[in-house]
């Protein structure tokens, strides 16, 4: 969004920038009276939301401070970020005892296999629905759309049995399957609302070239819809990996399937005195995800935007 | 799908007519459309119809648990539901949830995203950052943490409140600030979506626009006024709705902070739903799915009701 901002040369604001040379508008304009004032609140706002959004992150960065202290240095550190002295080997307890890292990589794969999922199959419906007149089609979107309000609640214990009944409770794959097979409406719309501008003569002239069905779609209309597919990456990737309700009931009997959040919660309950433990633990789940989001920052950002703007 | 058989047909194959005169007769796309159709129609209909579908039924029965004999009670669950203070109780808590926390992410995500959208403000982009990165943090795991935080003897705000000589405060263990504790804690985590939604919404108002109204001597008040805000109005529906949907989702929060307590001062109706169906003693699943097949009834009602009054209230505006 900055990068939209900023980048979009906006040919009059160009200009403006003509005659005055360095800074926007000609000496004679009333207004410039009075710039370096507005510049000095400009930097006076940045100060107050500067403090406003340390203030934001300061639980993240106690917590991964704490994750290097001993529990007792918690207790009476205070506000303190700073460990009086360091203790790394919280998060080889995390990691290995109390088994973070299988947990990490159940994680992974759950939120890798939901990516695949959604986005493959998002694209095919999506696809189909903006491009052809079929028999169902209006049925299909209007029971689509008519689900989207209806809670996580009212599908729970449906879903676990119906995967009871197919054997794939207590299995990722059951889980992959209940997380990315409901919902993702959103995905499916945001499919259809990019395939259907894209101009009819790209087909045309691919069919004329003897192209079939799923060349046109694979080579053609798949690599197309990047942006639509970043978007929806991004936001299933945060629903899956943020998805609590459903690997929380998925392995009451499986504690190895367990995921980073429910092997937090599960750590808490078992071990509620290992302060230091917890804070790591909870470093690790959290760190990787931030620095991600940290590298990918517009991915994320235009993901999220993108539902507001379909 | 059942209209598998018809795919043959003439009239559904083909895109529009235009298009469908260009491709030779003898590609049928008609049964690739269906082949494409087939995950999503099959999955969301295992995962999205049928339980909708299925929780109707359960919601007739008396089941207590998967697996066991279920028996037909008919609307007997429903006749508890009415007199089960419970169920009340936490439709109450959701519906307080909802009115205190999305007016409040709604009004505050919109006034940092008119700051934080001058694109001269020095360092905007970190400062966005910083309201967004609770965002991305697992939302159980950001549960967990300030549960830790709030912790009343090791926990940084009670060390701050004591420097106010505020004592300690066991803010998730007292019925009387658990709830708005998890309300601020959801505030905290999901401003940042709201202000995104914002700054979405205001690339849309037309530079140009803005500076027309500057050169016709409109101070940065009546800009805000009579351009920007009116502009930003069809998105306020939106926003408001998804942030709603969202604000459902408070199970996840509340698990981890409170589990619903104490003495059921953040049951939410998901909370409750979960509990009665897995989380208690003797699971009640015919009565779970009651509690959902209202939660869900309500919920869609509500949905309807609050787009229709908003869509009223932006063409009365747009009349005036």
């Amino acid at each position: 969004m900055t990068t939209a901002q900023t980048r979009e040369p906006s040919r009059d604001l160009a200009a403006r920038r003509e005659p005055g040379r360095s800074h926007g508008r000609p000496i004679s304009d009333p207004r410039t009276r009075g710039r370096g004032k507005r510049r000095i609140g400009r930097w006076a706002q940045t100060l107050v939301l500067g403090g406003l959004g340390l203030l934001w992150i300061y639980p993240l960065l106690w917590v991964l401070a704490a994750s290097f202290k001993d529990s007792l240095d918690i207790f009476s550190g205070g506000l303190g970020l700073l460990p009086d002295s360091w203790h790394p080997e919280n998060y080889l307890r995390a990691w290995r005892d109390a088994n973070f890292s299988g947990y990490m990589l159940n994680t992974v794969l759950i939120t890798a296999g939901s990516i695949v999922l959604v986005v493959v199959r998002c694209a095919m419906a999506g696809y189909v629905i903006a491009r052809f007149r079929f028999l169902g089609r209006r049925a299909v979107l209007a029971v689509l759309v008519a689900t989207m309000f209806i809670p996580t609640g009212l599908f729970v214990v449906p879903v676990v049995e119906l995967s009871d009944l197919l054997g794939l409770l207590n299995t990722r794959t059951g889980l992959v399957l209940a997380i990315a097979g409901g919902g993702n409406v959103a995905a499916v719309l945001l499919y259809v609302g990019f395939f259907s501008r894209v101009p009819k003569e790209l087909e045309e002239a691919a069919v004329m070239d003897g192209a079939g069905f799923l060349r046109v779609f694979f080579r053609i209309m798949l690599p197309l819809s990047g942006p639509v597919t970043a978007t929806v990456v991004v936001l299933t990737f945060l629903s899956s990996w943020n998805n609590f309700f459903l690997p929380l009931v998925f392995t009451f009997s499986t504690p190895q399937n367990r995921t980073l959040a429910v092997g937090m919660m599960a750590f808490q309950g078992t071990n509620s005195t290992d302060w230091a433990g917890l804070a790591a633990a909870a470093s690790i789940s959290l760190v990787p995800i931030v620095l991600l989001f940290l590298l990918l920052q517009r991915y994320f950002v235009e993901g999220i935007a993108g539902a507001v703007k379909n | 799908m059942t209209s598998m058989s018809r795919t043959t047909e003439p009239e559904a194959a083909g895109a529009a007519p235009a298009a469908a005169r260009t491709v030779p007769r003898r590609r049928r796309p008609s049964l690739w459309i269906y082949v494409f159709l087939a995950p999503t129609v099959v999955l969301f209909g295992m995962y999205t119809v049928w339980p909708s579908v299925s929780s109707l039924v359960y919601s007739t029965l008396e089941w207590r648990g998967l697996g066991l004999e279920r028996s037909f009670t008919g609307l007997e669950n429903y006749r508890r539901l009415l007199t089960d203070p419970l169920f009340w109780k936490s439709l109450w808590i959701t519906l307080l949830i909802i009115v205190v926390t999305v007016p409040l992410r709604v009004g505050a995500g919109l006034l940092l995203a008119l700051v934080l959208n001058n694109p001269r403000l020095p360092l905007a982009g970190l400062l966005r950052t910083a309201f967004f990165v609770p965002v991305v943090a697992t939302t159980a795991i950001v549960g967990i943490v300030m549960g830790f935080v709030l912790d009343p003897s090791a926990g940084p705000i009670n060390e701050v409140l004591s420097i106010f000589g505020a004592g300690p405060v066991d803010f998730l263990g007292s019925s009387r600030t658990s709830l708005w504790a998890v309300m601020g804690v959801h505030v905290w985590k999901w401003l940042g979506v709201t202000l995104i939604y914002w700054l979405a919404a205001l690339q849309t108002v037309p530079r140009e626009l803005l500076e027309a109204a500057e050169t016709d001597g409109a101070g940065p008040a009546a800009r805000l006024r009579h351009v920007t805000l009116p502009l930003l109005r069809p998105f306020a529906v939106i926003i408001v709705v998804l942030t709603i949907i969202e604000t459902m989702q408070i199970f996840d929060l509340v698990v981890t902070m409170t589990g619903g307590g104490p003495f059921f001062s953040t049951l939410a109706t998901e909370v409750y739903i979960y509990d009665t169906a897995f989380g208690a003693a003797r699971p009640d699943l015919g009565y779970a799915s009651a509690i959902g097949v209202a939660f869900g009834v309500l919920t869609v009602l509500l949905m309807v009701v609050l787009t229709l009054v908003m869509r009223l209230a932006q063409r009365r505006q747009e009349q005036r």
